[in-house]
């Protein structure tokens, strides 16, 4: 079974981040494989070892995130494929998606995992274009994933709790943080992952032509803030006092 | 006058509320139509009426409930193409942020996602967007026609207008191949007696708390203040509660009297769903954790320790 995951490079939510003066998030410093498509990696990874085949890594982005590739793969994945172009800053949801299906659609996978949404977006916009334009059915927010007999079965998780959805293969996946926990990378798998291939293209490799963007930035301004209040250091009684007195202004207590 | 189309989402035969608060906006800025597709849509009709679409255009059927996102872009797919709306709005829910994505695709539109406001400037539509963790606002211009934008849930507030709707039945114009990705079975996990989204008071938690063990000081808070018990995304993925219980924005906007966090740094996805409380309190050992910054009252310490203390006074205080 050949399994495709998408990847991203995103900026380390782990550390603060800043603003570009184009107000681009500052991209060069801290960027890490999103810590999702850890996620949906591993669960490509457990699909492999159950049913055997191949997965595949498809990121688009900078030369650098061949870094965030070079993760998945000494995780245990095959090999990587990463889009990058002159064109990218700014690519829209819809130009990501028409890229990734580019690239993604030679492979003729049995199943495509994604990230429910990436850290640094989190609009989760992508993944049903790329089912759209891959013509496939979409199984997405699911927090479990099993494979029998040419058929995907999740949990889709939902406010009330989840729904039980099947599909035919070829599918696309959409995978919730809480899947499965990433495993690390050995260093055997470190050593390996430098020998797997991560083929490049380009837009014009993939026949992309970028046309006119689906929306245009008018500004950007400050939102506004909310004021920051009183900060107390707790001695073991204050801090419960002070949250009292708020709780009886806003005549809750 | 523009022609604004509204997403009516059902959720198992019911109405969302944040379709409805999306006509307060829509009736503003041109003639609106609502779309409600599935079992429960022509039921609906009276409210989407009410709240001032001027039609609703439905079908009921049951694949469109059955069935994920497929069908639904399906019938929105040919209804554009014969009536040819200016603007389509979505809530940016789950099941809607789907539908639109296909939809958005199979046009070649594009869409705005995560939108607090769309606007007619110069004969086009501008959607704001919470940018940087909503420390910015961001203007989007769409391009496309028909403009595509999903508004966050709590946008605006819903407003009756008194209208009434004429329902006009579509055809469904589901495709040999789009029954695929079926629902065949739903399941309700256990859920809080105060629904978050409506509570008056919420208490979260987040990783400060050290472990899932420890979560039960959060309900215990609610549950004395009447409130609801919320998280952050961190603890929701690390499996300690149900994603249910996720406010930010991915999970649930809330808007409630008093915001209690509890062990949560404020991490942007976060503070996006919580900060339009009217007052919020956080708890946190860190100093310099953001959400100090935006709280109207910080206490630097242990949440472990304060949230019993904190209970014992309110239960003492309400005399239970």
């Amino acid at each position: 079974m050949k399994i495709v995951v998408t990847v991203k490079q995103v900026p380390d939510p782990n550390s603060s981040q800043g603003l570009d003066p184009d107000n681009t998030v500052a991209r060069d410093r801290e960027v890490v494989l999103d810590p999702g498509d850890e996620c949906g990696i591993e669960m490509g990874l457990q699909l492999k070892e159950a049913h055997g085949g191949e997965v595949v890594l498809v990121s688009m982005g900078p030369e650098r995130a061949r870094d965030a590739i070079r993760k998945g793969l000494s995780m245990g994945a095959d090999r990587g494929i990463l889009i990058t172009d002159d064109h990218l800053a700014g690519a829209d949801a819809l130009l990501t998606a028409r890229v990734l299906a580019a690239a993604i659609e030679p492979e003729s996978p049995e199943l495509v995992i994604c990230a429910t949404e990436s850290y640094d977006g989190s609009t989760g916009m992508v993944p049903p274009m790329l089912a759209e334009l891959l013509g496939l059915p979409q199984l997405t927010f699911a927090k479990h994933v099993e494979i029998a007999d040419g058929r995907v079965t999740v949990h889709r998780q939902t406010e009330e709790g989840y729904q039980v959805v099947e599909a035919a293969t070829p599918s696309l996946v959409t995978v919730t943080a809480g899947i499965a926990e990433p495993r690390y990378a050995s260093l055997k798998g470190i050593m390996a992952a430098r020998s797997k291939e991560v083929k490049l293209f380009t837009f014009t490799d993939l026949g992309i032509e970028q046309g006119e963007p689906s929306e245009t930035v008018e500004s950007i301004i400050d939102a506004e803030a909310r004021k920051s209040g009183e900060v107390v250091e707790d001695d073991g009684a204050i801090g419960v006092a002070k949250i009292m007195a708020v709780l009886q202004a806003a005549k809750v207590v | 006058m523009p022609k604004i189309w509204v997403y009516a989402e059902l959720n198992q035969g019911r109405l969302t509320t944040t379709s409805l608060e999306l006509f307060t906006r829509a009736r503003e800025l041109g003639n609106v139509d609502a779309v409600a597709l599935g079992p429960g849509a022509v039921n609906a009709a009276e409210a989407l009426g009410r709240h001032g679409a001027r039609r609703v255009l439905v079908n009921e059927d049951a694949a469109f409930a059955e069935y994920v996102a497929e069908p639904a872009t399906d019938c929105l797919a040919a209804l554009v193409a014969q009536e040819r709306p200016d603007l389509i709005m979505f809530g940016f829910s789950p099941d809607s942020r789907e539908v639109a994505g296909r939809l958005a695709a199979r046009l070649g539109t594009g869409l705005i996602s995560n939108a607090m406001d769309v606007e007619a400037v110069n004969g086009g539509f501008v959607a704001k967007v919470p940018y940087f963790g909503g420390a910015k606002v961001a203007s989007y211009r769409a391009n496309a026609s028909p403009a595509i934008v999903l508004i966050r849930p709590k946008s605006f507030e819903i407003s009756d207008s008194g209208d009434q709707a004429e329902v006009i039945a579509v055809s469904a114009s589901i495709g040999e191949g789009s029954r695929r990705a079926r629902i065949v079975d739903r399941l309700e996990e256990a859920a809080d007696k105060v629904k978050l989204e409506d509570a008056r008071i919420v208490v979260s938690g987040g990783r400060g708390l050290g472990g899932p063990e420890n979560f039960h000081f959060v309900h215990e808070l609610a549950d004395a203040l009447g409130g609801a018990a919320g998280a952050s995304r961190a603890v929701v993925d690390a499996g300690w509660v149900p994603y249910a219980m996720q406010v930010g924005q991915t999970g649930k906007t809330v808007r409630p009297g008093v915001y209690i966090a509890a062990g949560i740094s404020g991490a942007m996805q976060h503070t996006v769903g919580m900060k339009g409380s009217k007052v919020i309190v956080a708890i946190n050992k860190d100093r310099d954790a953001p959400i100090l910054k935006m709280a109207d009252l910080g206490v630097v310490g242990d949440a472990l320790k304060i949230l019993p203390k904190l209970t014992e006074a309110v239960k003492a205080r309400k005399g239970q």
